[in-house]
């Protein structure tokens, strides 16, 4: 099926689906949700606890060289003795804040940038729009990389670097969600009555676009936190000896046949990927239920659209760009 | 005189395409005037050049004397929130998130800003034939014609001195259609506003109308006191419209439908039939 | 005669979990073939509601008992999938509001060829071919260059138009019409009115016709029923509810239309 169709029966399964936002607990029954928000909440508590469940230091050097998986150290130990399993708990509390923040960044910045061009339009929006677009042109990843090296290795610059290879996105989707809001007929009932337009943005056109936005944010957290491992990875984010999943990963490349150093930040990596990215797709299912299941379902016209619909529909314009988005990774 | 509203040789534009071509109108304080004509003759487009919601191509839209500022990137200026509009389109003329209390008291907040008086909220809702503990709940717990009604309750809560009604009422049943333009015309009429009542349903026009102007294709082909109009009617679209008014007899008849193409003397222009005057002598 | 679609005892609670409101309470109905059944009643009294609980589009919370009956499945008791077949092509809808219907950001065009596409599998020649006869049909002006047009770029009663057209696009057995004219000028009203009735009695089209409007009910309505208050309070052929109303509330809401005899202003 075309995209465009499946746009508009998404749209059209949008509009049903806003009318359940204030019941969130049933779209998170599904499986994929409770394993993600697990995954998810097992992480944070090990990032949280890790000064305290972890066995050893994670940067103390104390522990025989090399050794598999054992008793003593069940992930084994590095070339230079360190826990492997200590050094993973405490990745988590570098890598995931970060990429939180990153995300956060990101996403005031490009929601800003796309409500201001979009609402102002005319060449306020050009200007943004161009600049949006100059910062797309580039495949991501080596954009953050050759910013990332340009600002000199840290995981700071990584953070930076990851911010602004990201904002455009945001950017795009907010803008597009404020063109299609800013013409309803309740942003303008707000204008007559004497709203000043940046009131009637913040009152009318933020809260109704906020979701779309936050389905977005979450989805991107994974990929986030592999943007800021493989910064890592090359050696243009964390820094030795800290310790972080990217880093460790690239320690291990030098010791090919140790294999539990690889594998398990490897498994860390993809389990918190994995968890965000299900915790999104749910999130974006609260927002239109029927979404995943009946993508190809609903034709343009008998769908699901109601006259109990709640006015614009960013959920579908998002759910659009998001999937325009997504297909280059 | 006091002239609320002078439209003057308005034309409104999309793109190459002409929807308003050269109309004119006045309002005067305590008066209604009616806009009927067929679907897509520019009836909306010219209550959103009126409210500076579309921005005229040619033409004056004079607001007590000053021209009407397009809504732009500036705050409205209070004087001009005496001017408040009801939508065609109910679903979006509310905020989907926000209860409609707080909505219809954004009016309120509007009139008091301008100085004056105007009711709670919840006193609103029951004007317009809804229960005052209403105003938590939020748009889509409504139906759509209870939706119009609360879109109607807001503008009317700003006090405004003119309104523009965009098919007010058209999504309501018949008995709530006579007590919401009963109630409309009469404040209007106490508080000395005007109203540009848009239309196409000709029996309410009759009801609520001082004055009625016939749109077709964007030009106004015939207007006139009400009464008049209706009794009388001299160009030939306005006849067509009047005879295609379908009767609640129960008969089964189906109103008589307009040939595929539309008769080209509706489109004429007949003098006679412009700003026709009830013959005194 | 065949009775296309049967609701029987149909009941439905709508709200949050605290504040749960019955808003329609045992509604039974037929939709015959070739019939149009008329639905009056007072805004706010269960007609929107009572359509949309046929083809499943409430929200998740709304509690729905009783049964709609298409043929021999019970629609209510379908999952969204097996509905979701059965919803644009054999059950169309037009939604109270047309711009529900529409997608803000898809041209027309792309709109109505890709439900032409989905449902009936048509090449995109012969798609866009049918596409422009449908708004021809429904006459909206100037269908070749309307296909290329975003719904806000059309009036009101314009999309009204579309949103009819799409919903006859895949040729159903049964439409439910919630107030399809209600954004329509007499003169097109009398159009899609005709439309409507010749569908009915060339392809025995069911309809369920919402509609506040009495004149447009006696017009084309051969059945009628009157809500209020989420029950049906009187329902009869058309000759009986006009000439013979029952329920006092009938004889109100005759006695309210703003008939076309009577001449005083407010
Ligand atoms: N944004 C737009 N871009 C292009 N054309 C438009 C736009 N808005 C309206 N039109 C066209 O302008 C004409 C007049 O539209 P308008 O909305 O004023 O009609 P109307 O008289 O209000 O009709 P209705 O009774 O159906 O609401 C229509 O033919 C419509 O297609
Ligand atoms: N999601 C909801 N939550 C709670 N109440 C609702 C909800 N949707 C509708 N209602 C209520 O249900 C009742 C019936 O609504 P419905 O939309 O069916 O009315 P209707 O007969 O179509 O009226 P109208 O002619 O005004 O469109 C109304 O009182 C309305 O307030
Ligand atoms: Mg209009
Ligand atoms: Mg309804």
């Amino acid at each position: 099926m075309s995209t465009s169709a499946s746009r508009v029966s998404r749209a059209a399964e949008a509009r049903v689906s806003r009318r359940s936002r204030r019941r969130l607990p049933a779209a998170w029954r599904s499986p994929l949700a409770v394993i993600g928000l697990v995954i998810a909440a097992v992480w944070f508590l090990a990032a949280i606890l890790a000064p305290w469940i972890a066995p050893y230091d994670p940067l103390a050097q104390s522990l025989p060289r090399l050794t598999p998986p054992g008793e003593a150290s069940i992930m084994g130990t590095d070339a230079l003795g360190r826990d492997v399993f200590s050094r993973l708990l405490h990745g988590a509390r570098v890598t995931i804040p970060l990429a939180g923040m990153l995300v956060a960044c990101a996403m005031v910045l490009g929601t800003v940038i796309g409500a201001v061009a979009g609402y102002v339009g005319g060449w306020v929006d050009e200007v943004l729009g161009r600049l949006t677009d100059l910062f797309m042109a580039f495949p991501t990843v080596i954009l953050a990389m050759v910013i990332a090296a340009s600002l000199g290795p840290s995981l700071y610059n990584a953070v930076l670097a990851g911010i602004v290879v990201t904002w455009p996105m945001y950017a795009r989707v907010t803008r597009s969600l404020v063109l299609s809001l800013r013409s309803q007929n309740y942003v303008i009932a707000s204008r007559l009555l004497g709203y000043s337009p940046w009131r009637s943005l913040g009152t009318d056109i933020l809260p109704n676009m906020l979701g779309p936005v936050l389905v977005l944010a979450s989805l991107e957290v994974g990929t986030a936190i592999l943007l800021l491992t493989g910064l890592s990875f090359l050696g243009l984010g964390a820094q030795p000896p800290t310790a972080e999943w990217g880093s460790m990963i690239s320690g291990a490349m030098q010791n090919i046949d140790s294999w539990w150093l690889g594998v398990f930040p490897g498994l860390a990596i993809l389990t918190v990927v994995m968890a965000f990215n299900f915790i999104g797709d749910s999130l974006r299912d609260v927002l239109d239920p029927l979404s995943s299941a009946e993508r190809q379902g609903a034709g343009a016209a008998a769908p699901p659209a109601s006259a109990q619909d709640e006015g614009a529909d960013p959920v579908s314009a998002l759910t659009s760009e998001i999937s325009e988005q997504e297909a280059p990774r | 005189m006091n002239e609320l509203l002078k439209v003057e040789d308005l034309v409104v534009r999309y793109g190459g395409m002409t929807a308003v071509d050269g109309m004119s109108m006045s309002i005067r304080a305590g008066e209604v005037l009616a806009l009927v004509g067929e679907s897509g003759c520019g009836k909306s487009s010219t209550a959103r050049a009126v409210v500076g919601m579309e921005r005229p191509a040619e033409g004056t839209v004079l607001f007590r004397g000053t021209a009407v500022p397009p809504l732009g990137l500036r705050r409205r200026r209070t004087e001009f929130t005496a001017i408040q509009m009801v939508f065609q389109d109910p679903n979006s003329s509310l905020n989907p998130r926000k209860r409609v209390g707080e909505q219809i008291a954004d009016g309120v907040r509007a009139a008091q800003a301008r100085g004056l008086n105007s009711a709670r909220p919840d006193s609103w809702l029951e004007a317009v034939g809804l229960q005052p503990e209403m105003t938590t709940r939020y748009p889509h717990q409504f139906s759509g014609g209870q939706r119009q009604r609360i879109a109607i309750a807001r503008a009317l809560a700003a006090k405004p001195d003119l309104i523009v009604a965009d098919e007010p009422i058209s999504a309501l049943d018949a008995s709530s259609q006579a007590s919401v333009a009963a109630m409309m015309r009469r404040l209007c009429l106490e508080a000395g506003a005007g109203m540009l009542f848009i239309s196409h349903d000709l029996s309410v026009v009759r009801l609520m109308a001082d004055r009625v102007m016939v749109m077709y294709r964007g030009s106004v082909v015939e207007s006139g006191p009400t009464p008049l109009v209706w009794s009388e009617p001299v160009h030939p679209y306005t006849e067509a419209l009047l005879g295609a008014i379908p009767h609640p007899d129960g008969r089964g008849v189906l109103p008589a439908a307009p040939a595929a193409e539309a008769p080209e003397e509706w489109a004429s222009t007949l003098p006679e039939a412009l700003s026709r005057q009830v013959e005194t002598r | 005669m065949t009775t296309m679609l049967t609701l029987e005892n149909l009941t439905v609670e709508l709200g949050p979990k605290d504040a749960r409101r019955q808003v329609v309470r045992g509604v039974s109905l037929n939709l015959q073939a070739g019939r149009i059944q008329g639905l009056a009643g007072e805004s706010g009294s269960g007609k929107t509601v009572t359509a949309m609980a046929v083809l499943g589009l409430l929200p998740a919370s709304a509690r729905v008992t009783g049964s709609a009956r298409l043929g021999e499945v019970d629609l209510t008791s379908l999952r969204p999938r097996e509905l979701n077949r059965i919803r644009g092509r054999r059950v169309a809808m037009v939604f109270q509001d047309p711009s529900a219907s529409l997608h803000p950001q898809i041209t027309i065009g792309a709109q109505l060829t890709d439900h032409l596409r989905h449902h009936l599998g048509l090449k995109r020649k012969a798609a866009q071919r049918q596409a422009m006869e449908l708004l021809a049909r429904v006459k909206v002006p100037h269908p070749q260059e309307a296909l290329s047009r975003f719904p806000h770029q059309f009036s009101g009663g314009q999309r009204q138009r579309i949103a009819i057209a799409i919903a006859l696009a895949c040729d159903p057995e049964v439409l439910l019409a919630d107030e399809p004219t209600t954004a329509l000028d007499v003169t097109v009203q009398a159009g899609i009115l005709h439309l409507l009735r010749e569908l009915v009695d060339e392809r025995d089209l069911a309809v369920l016709l919402v509609t506040h409007d009495l004149g447009v009910m006696s017009a084309v309505a051969d059945d009628v029923a009157v809500m209020r208050d989420g029950r049906v309070v009187e329902s009869g052929t058309r000759a009986q509810m006009f000439t013979d109303p029952q329920h006092p509330y009938t004889r109100q809401l005759l006695e309210a239309m703003p008939d076309a005899q009577e001449s005083e202003v407010l």
